[in-house]
Parts: structure tokens; C-alpha cells; sequence
């Protein structure tokens, strides 16, 4: 196509992706506690009341934690499988990877009742740990994806050097394998970490009515009424989810993760 | 070092830990709430075992069937609508500067990964009366007066496709990324110009990625269940609103386990036409 309607284009289409964020802005910098855009005023005392602000925090300081501990627990289940399955041959057990990857295919609200129905039955409904497996069961996808594109870009030459150099397994893994797949481990992390710190509906069901993650305390307050502090809150998302994705970016390949070739094939 | 089949009983040891989890609080889950779906309901929101059909017979009515097919109907125009932007867009996209694509890829990644709530929330802003759109509109003389959009069908309609077209794109990536470019070159040079290139050369050949996108976002578009909630009116609510609803507000897990059990049916049987689809480009 040509350049002039290409640009126009892209344009306009970043103009569909930033408006709404563009406008939340807006809105996060008024003075007083009004919707309005443009701002009436300007201040930041809205963003200081994430942090001052005794419920805001708790919400923040609860979905930081549900991210970090179950995007370790996602790639603590990832990584074990996604090595067996490229380690061995066992046509079975890539039911496990099917098994991985469902969670994230099927529409969320049946992994999220799913849960509900399973917590419920078991006794633990509420217990706050239940959401970081939940969450745990619900992200392994992401991690599994990107390790088993790590591992088929392992030179199996290498390995094969190791074990006939007398490494067993459990050697090979730690000298070998572990510091190539270390980049990969390192970005399931983190698109687990980031659609964790997101997810509303596996957290709300689970211990919705025990615990509030920042989603499930926007989504309460929106019943409400509108408060500024929605809004900043977003920005800190969408800040957070594009500063860790620059990140990913700038220390691995974000085009292979997603799915092209490396730079060093092109 | 070449792949063996696994010997040893220790050589399964590594499967242990991820197996147990996934079978333990997937499947394990998965079946409950299959069993929940056929138990019957007790007053007060508790159930109790039974194996009856009562749950299911409830879908045999006008209002389910209404709800279902709106649910059909918003995600299949979802699906179109994000398609039929992402296809040129992501084409353009794969042809641009590495950096360059490094930074749309960030930028849509940021949008995919944000909640539900907050897209509601953003959307419901753009659209509401004191800080929307129309206020822009007003100052630049083309409106007399701001007034809210919301809640309305066009409102929920944007707040989804503005949800899944990050996701359309990514799905697109890499079969686009790969996509031969001397393909167009080809046309190119024997005087097709970019566009009728890209309509007679670059779609033909992606005929069944497309539908397999088509697929992928229409499932996609039916996971929503907050969008139609916070920018629609209850008409517009869709089957995974509803199981929400049954299951926390109106406590009545057995009917939410049915209908999501119905809503897995549905899902799976179209992830076997993408399966499908798949395959005959392969052999085509």
C-alpha cells in the first residue's frame, strides 16, 4: 500500500489504542474529585492515594503479591514439563501440554468456575493461596509457550557434548541447559506477572469476597460511583505492563517470543 | 543429544510436579464443576448430589436462546471487525523496521494485558457525558452539547473490538512475519499496485489463517463477560455475564455449571474447525 495511506492508517489506529488512555490520564490529573476531561486543575495527589490511601494500598499490595507468587508457581509447573517433553520421547504426555494450554484457550469464566465449584467442594473457598494457584493453573500457559520455544532453539549438540563428557541429568540441566533457557524463564514471568496483576475474574471468584486485588477493588468502586483514583490507578497499569514489556523486549527477542523468526535469521 | 524414550521410572521424575498440579486443580476442578452441572439446587445457594437434566432443560427456553444468540451474533461481528483491521495492519506492521515493530508490539501487548475492569472503566469515560469524547467534540464547534453514549450496543461493540484487536494482530504475527515477500514482489513487478497486490496475492494465500483468526477472536470475543456489563444495557449481556450472574448473585452454581459446561461445547467444537482448517492448509 502506499506510504501516505499506511501512515494514515497506523495513525489512526494508534489513536483507537492510546484515546481511552489518553482521556484516563486526563482524568487522573484533576484537582478536585470530578470526572471531567479536559482536567479541571491539575494535581497528583491521585496517585499519592494508591498509595496513602489504607484500601487502595492493601488492593495494591495484594494483587503484587498474588503476581509474583503465582507467576513463580506458573513457571515452577512450566518449566519441568516443557524440559521433559523436549528431553524425552513419550507421545502421551503431551496431553500435559494440552492440559497447560486449555486454561488460557477456553473462555476465562469456566477455569474461573471451574475453580469456584473445586475450592468450594474441597473447604478452602476464600483462603487467599487458593487464588495463587488458581492464577498459577490459569497463566502456566504463558510460561509453557515460551520455554518450549526456548528449548527447541537449544543446540542439541551441545547437550549431547555434556553427556558424553559424563554429565548426568541433573548436571546437564544446571550448566547447560538452564543459563540458554534462562532468557525464556525470564519472559514467561513476566506475561504471567503482568496478566496476573490484570486478571478479575479467577480472582474475583475464588476469593472475591475475602480478598481485593486491584481489579476486583476498581470493579467494586465503580459500583460507587467514579473516584480519580480509578483512573490513576490505570495509568500505573498500563505503565507497569509496558515498562516490563520494553524490558523483555529490550533483554530477549519479543518478535520470536510472539512468534516470528530471530533477528539473526532474517 | 537425541531424544529417548524415557527408561528409567526416575527418568519420569521431572513430569511429577506438573502433572500432579495440572490434574490436581485443572482436571480434578474441571470434572467438579461438570458434576456440579447436573446436582440439584437447595434453597439458599447450596446443592446437593443428583444426576438430573433440570439444569440443561432451563436453556429450552425464549430468553436463553435470545441470550445465546446475541452472544453468537457480538462475537461473531467482534471477530470480523478486528479481522478486517488487523489483517492489512499487521501486514504492514511485519514489512516495517525491527524497532519499529518492537514498539507496536509493546504498545499492543500493554493494551492486551489490561483487565477487563480497567478497558470498561477507560471506555465507559471516553463515552460518559462529563469527560467523554463528545466534550472534544463540542469545543471543536461540531456539537452543541455533551451527552453520554453509553450504555448502548455501539459502546459495547468498541470496548470489545478495542480488547481483542491486540490479540487478533499477535495471533496474525507470525503467520504474517513469514509470509514470502516475493510474493508481492512478484505482483508488483508485473504492475499490480500495493493495494490490488495485497487484495489478489497477500489474502488469497492467507485464506485459512484468516479463518483460523476468525475462530481464535470469535472465542475470544465470547469470554467477555464484564464489557457488556459496564457498557451495555441488560439486553446486551452475553452467556458468560450470565454465568457470572448465576454463580455469585444468584448463588445457583448448578445452572452456571451447565451453561458453562454448554459454553466449553461450543468452544471446543469450533477449536476442532480451526484444527481443521489448519489442516487442509497444510495440505493445500
Amino acid at each position: 500500500m502506499t506510504g501516505a495511506l499506511s501512515k494514515v492508517y497506523f495513525f489512526l489506529i494508534g489513536l483507537f489504542l492510546a484515546l481511552p488512555m489518553i482521556v484516563v490520564a486526563g482524568v487522573s490529573v484533576n484537582a478536585k474529585q470530578t470526572l471531567a476531561f479536559p482536567p479541571k486543575g491539575f494535581s497528583l495527589s491521585w496517585y499519592g492515594e494508591i498509595f496513602l490511601n489504607p484500601e487502595w494500598r492493601n488492593a495494591l499490595f495484594a494483587s503484587l503479591t498474588l503476581a509474583i507468587l503465582s507467576a513463580a508457581l506458573a513457571v515452577a509447573i512450566a518449566l519441568p514439563l516443557a524440559w521433559f517433553l523436549w528431553r524425552r520421547i513419550a507421545p502421551w504426555a503431551n496431553i500435559f501440554q494440552l492440559l497447560g494450554i486449555a486454561p488460557f484457550t477456553l473462555p476465562p469464566v469456566i477455569t474461573a468456575l471451574g475453580l469456584l465449584t473445586f475450592w468450594a467442594t474441597t473447604g478452602f473457598y476464600g483462603q487467599p493461596w487458593t487464588a495463587v494457584v488458581s492464577h498459577a493453573i490459569f497463566f502456566v500457559t504463558l510460561p509453557l509457550v515460551t520455554l518450549s520455544l526456548g528449548f527447541t532453539a537449544i543446540d542439541r549438540s551441545l547437550v549431547e557434548a555434556a553427556a558424553t563428557m559424563g554429565a548426568d541429568d541433573r548436571t546437564i540441566f544446571r550448566t547447560v541447559v538452564l543459563p540458554l533457557i534462562l532468557p525464556y524463564i525470564v519472559s514467561g514471568y513476566a506475561f504471567a506477572f503482568v496478566l496476573s496483576l490484570n486478571e478479575y475474574i479467577v480472582a474475583y471468584m475464588t476469593v472475591g469476597f475475602t480478598m481485593e486485588t486491584l481489579p476486583i477493588k476498581i470493579f467494586n468502586a465503580l459500583r460507587y460511583g467514579y473516584t480519580p483514583t480509578m483512573a490513576s490507578v490505570t495509568i500505573l497499569f498500563v505503565a507497569t505492563a509496558a515498562i516490563i514489556f520494553s524490558l523483555v523486549a529490550r533483554f530477549g527477542d519479543l518478535p520470536k517470543l510472539l512468534g516470528a523468526m530471530s533477528s539473526d535469521d532474517t | 543429544m537425541r531424544r529417548e524414550a524415557p527408561q528409567k521410572l526416575s527418568d519420569y521424575g521431572p513430569l511429577f510436579f506438573p502433572a500432579m498440579m495440572l490434574i490436581v486443580f485443572f482436571v480434578v476442578p474441571f470434572a467438579t464443576m461438570i458434576a456440579v452441572s447436573f446436582f440439584q439446587r437447595q434453597q439458599g445457594g447450596f446443592y446437593v448430589p443428583a444426576f438430573q437434566f433440570a439444569n440443561y432443560e432451563r436453556f429450552l427456553s425464549l430468553f436463553f436462546a435470545n441470550v445465546l444468540g446475541f452472544s453468537l451474533m457480538l462475537a461473531v461481528t467482534v471477530a470480523i471487525c478486528c479481522v478486517v483491521l488487523a489483517v492489512p495492519f499487521t501486514y504492514l506492521l511485519t514489512r516495517m523496521k525491527r524497532k519499529v515493530q518492537i514498539a507496536w508490539l509493546v504498545a499492543l501487548l500493554s493494551v492486551l494485558s489490561l483487565s477487563e475492569v480497567i478497558i470498561g472503566f477507560a471506555w465507559s469515560t471516553l463515552f460518559s457525558r462529563t469527560a467523554g469524547i463528545t466534550n472534544l467534540l463540542v469545543m471543536a464547534g461540531i456539537m452543541s452539547e455533551a451527552k453520554a453514549l453509553l450504555p448502548s450496543f455501539g459502546a459495547v461493540l468498541t470496548g470489545m473490538v478495542y480488547q481483542a484487536f491486540p490479540y487478533t494482530v499477535l495471533v496474525l504475527y507470525p503467520a504474517l512475519v513469514r509470509l514470502d515477500p516475493t510474493l508481492t514482489e512478484a505482483a508488483r513487478t508485473l504492475g499490480a499496485s500495493p493495494i490490488k497486490a495485497f487484495f489478489t496475492v497477500v489474502v488469497p494465500a492467507l485464506r485459512n489463517t484468516i479463518t483460523a483468526t476468525l475462530i481464535m477472536v470469535f472465542i475470544f470475543a465470547l469470554g467477555s463477560y464484564l464489557l457488556p456489563q459496564l457498557l451495555g444495557r441488560p439486553q446486551h449481556w452475553t452467556l458468560s455475564v450470565l454465568i457470572t450472574d448465576q454463580a455469585i448473585y444468584q448463588s445457583n452454581m448448578p445452572f452456571a455449571a451447565a451453561m458453562a459446561v454448554f459454553l466449553v461445547l461450543v468452544t471446543l467444537g469450533l477449536v476442532a474447525l480451526t484444527v481443521l482448517a489448519g489442516r487442509k492448509g497444510e495440505t493445500a
